[in-house]
């Protein structure tokens, strides 16, 4: 899967900076930010297979789970706290999106925005949705916490975050128009509300 | 050789070094002389910079690796590790095993004569740590030539060499790989190491640790502890599945003779470990688990004392590990986050408990593998020559692989 995403990051992470990745997957986000912009940076990771693959990636990951895994890290010591496309399959998001506002300076988030077109054009037709973004059928998704943009503005208020930057995207390309119901992927950075 | 198993390293030569240079202990006291024992395996490079050593653990010795010339069935305690084709990879690394001094296998212990007195040192030999055997390790290092070490790797006790290393001798060392280890010993820990020493010292061939001037050894003692060890160092699970609650007959006796399986086992177990090993490296042993403890001076700061070391860490754990469980290494990991270190931390799904370092585990050594691989650019050794062979099929396909090779 291309992932858009992360272009988008990429472009928001300062040279230098020290970042921690929750559920860092293969670890190709932090490793290229550490190629192009010489960040220091640790992910987190529970599967085996990712674990190995950060590891042939040459990233500093420690296999723990994001629910409690955060624990291990003191107040404000990143300069970014990066969840990229695993906040729909957490228990804990309130949890954890707390837990990032207290580890880093700032934090962005990306989710597959259940309030995409085709996922309501899916549910108006009486089905749980199916599509690229969410390719999951409902019994045996991973995604137990889907939300949309607007959703995630609510929780962002509610655990004290500011949000300083708001993109939903499809395709690659940024959505300006009714982005909530024509983009598929959002992506939030935000910081403590000071 | 080739054809029993094509990633040994094949037959290993054990080596002397003497050192005449005094090593003056953590405890106060000097060693005059000693000697250390070690085996190598793989070639030291031009630019000496792809070394790896091996710590031991509490029973283990410089036999890491590949079988003895004259006797092919004594293969190192580390074989599945080492080997071309095998997670340290030897087509790219100088891989050293060292016998600790203290020891029981070659090294000065002990059981060893003392040159001043010309009777076996026994109870008169100085109390070892972990940090008098990084300095003599060292001093081995200095011997071959190699000012910077690629790695330094071991479990349990080895483990807690590997983190020494990088606070003694920051500079000399790229990677340490602290596998199941803690940064000190647990209450629990400690306790069990008493009641094994316990087990030795009541023992009434101990002698005060003079045994070897009687002309006996305290196997009773030795085989006890080595009993209880043993029981910790297995997951409960697995001695279940293995034992459970089987019996040499059908009806029960009624008296103290042995009749469960697990009985039976431990026995043997015990006795054939009180034969081969030595009751003074035993007490020795266990002392320096009980007294690592780096952070001490500091007041526990671990972070504060982690902030000296320049290496990568390599941390893992095994989830039926319960001797030394992932709490322990959590900390560490902690530790080294607080401090800012490069560190990959692992927790394995294996269900031996604190056993499971020295067994094969396909995720355990697919990471030790891939992390020497990121080492192996890093001091520009190249691809492995040798493809990884983890499971049967790939070890047929390696077969055919070496035959391949020979034949070029």
């Amino acid at each position: 899967m291309q992932r858009f995403d992360f272009e988008l990051i990429s472009s928001w992470i300062p040279e230098r900076a020290r970042v921690l990745d929750l559920g860092c997957g293969d670890g190709v986000l932090l490793a290229g930010l550490s190629a192009t912009h010489g960040v220091f940076g640790y992910g987190i990771e529970i599967d085996d297979a990712h674990v190995l693959a950060s590891v042939k990636h040459g990233v500093n990951v420690l296999q723990d789970d994001l629910e409690t895994g955060l624990a291990t890290f003191g107040d404000s010591t990143f300069d970014f706290v990066i969840l990229s496309q695993t906040l729909q399959a957490m228990h804990n998001v309130e949890g954890v999106m707390r837990e990032m506002l207290r580890v880093g300076r700032e934090g962005i988030v990306t989710f597959p925005n259940f309030g995409y077109w085709r996922h309501r054009l899916d549910v108006l037709q009486g089905r749980m949705p199916v599509s690229k973004e969410l390719p999951h059928k409902w019994y045996d998704t991973p995604n137990i916490h889907l939300c949309t943009v607007k959703d995630f503005e609510d929780l962002c208020v509610k655990v004290g975050a500011q949000i300083l930057d708001e993109r939903v995207i499809h395709g690659g390309k940024q959505v300006t128009v009714l982005p909530n119901l024509r983009g598929s992927l959002g992506v939030f950075r935000f910081r403590r509300r000071p | 050789m080739s054809e029993l198993d094509p990633r040994s390293v094949g037959a290993a030569v054990p080596q002397r070094a003497g050192f005449l240079e005094p090593l003056i202990l953590k405890a106060g006291k000097t060693l005059a002389s000693y000697e250390l024992v070690y085996e190598t395996y793989g070639t030291l490079n031009a630019e000496r910079s792809n070394a790896i050593l091996v710590c031991h653990a509490l029973s283990g010795n410089h036999h890491v690796a590949g079988v003895h010339a004259d006797d092919p069935k004594k293969v190192g305690w580390w074989d599945n590790m080492i080997g071309p084709g095998k997670p340290i990879d030897t087509d790219r690394f100088f891989v050293i095993g060292v016998n600790n001094i203290g020891g029981c296998h070659g090294s000065t212990g002990p059981g060893s004569i003392d040159r001043a007195t010309g009777q076996p040192y026994g109870a008169a030999f100085p109390l070892i740590t972990v940090e008098d055997w990084v300095v003599s390790q060292a001093r081995l290092m200095d011997r071959l030539g190699i000012q910077k070490l690629a790695g330094v790797i071991g479990g349990s006790l080895g483990g807690m060499q590997a983190m020494q290393w990088t606070l003694s001798f920051p500079d000399r060392i790229r990677h340490a790989f602290v596998i199941a280890a803690a940064a000190r010993l647990s209450t629990q820990n400690i306790a069990f190491n008493d009641v094994a020493r316990q087990a030795i010292v009541s023992d009434p061939d101990f002698h005060g640790g003079n045994f070897y001037a009687h002309k006996a050894i305290p196997a009773r003692g030795l085989k006890l502890a080595r009993m209880l060890g043993h029981i910790t160092y297995l997951s409960e699970d697995l001695l279940r599945e293995k034992f459970g609650r089987d019996t040499k007959r059908t009806e029960y006796g009624f008296n103290y003779e042995v009749e469960f399986e697990i009985e039976s086992y431990l026995r043997y177990q015990g006795d054939k470990f009180a034969q081969v090993f030595d009751a003074n490296t035993y007490l020795l042993m266990t002392k320096a688990l009980d007294y690592f403890d780096p952070a001490k001076e500091t007041g526990g700061d671990l972070p504060r004392v982690l902030a000296q070391a320049k290496a990568g860490f390599f941390v893992a754990s095994f989830e039926s590990d319960w001797r030394f469980p992932p709490e322990r290494s959590r900390e560490i990991v902690k530790a080294l986050v607080a401090a800012d270190k490069r560190v990959t931390y692992a927790e394995i799904d294996a269900p031996h408990g604190h056993d499971a370092f020295l067994l094969d585990n396909r995720q355990y050594h697919e990471l030790v593998a891939a992390y020497v691989d990121n080492i192996a650019s890093e001091i520009n050794a190249g691809p492995r020559r040798t493809p990884l062979a983890l499971g049967t099929a790939e070890l047929e396909e390696m077969r055919g692989f070496q035959v391949q090779r020979e034949g070029t």
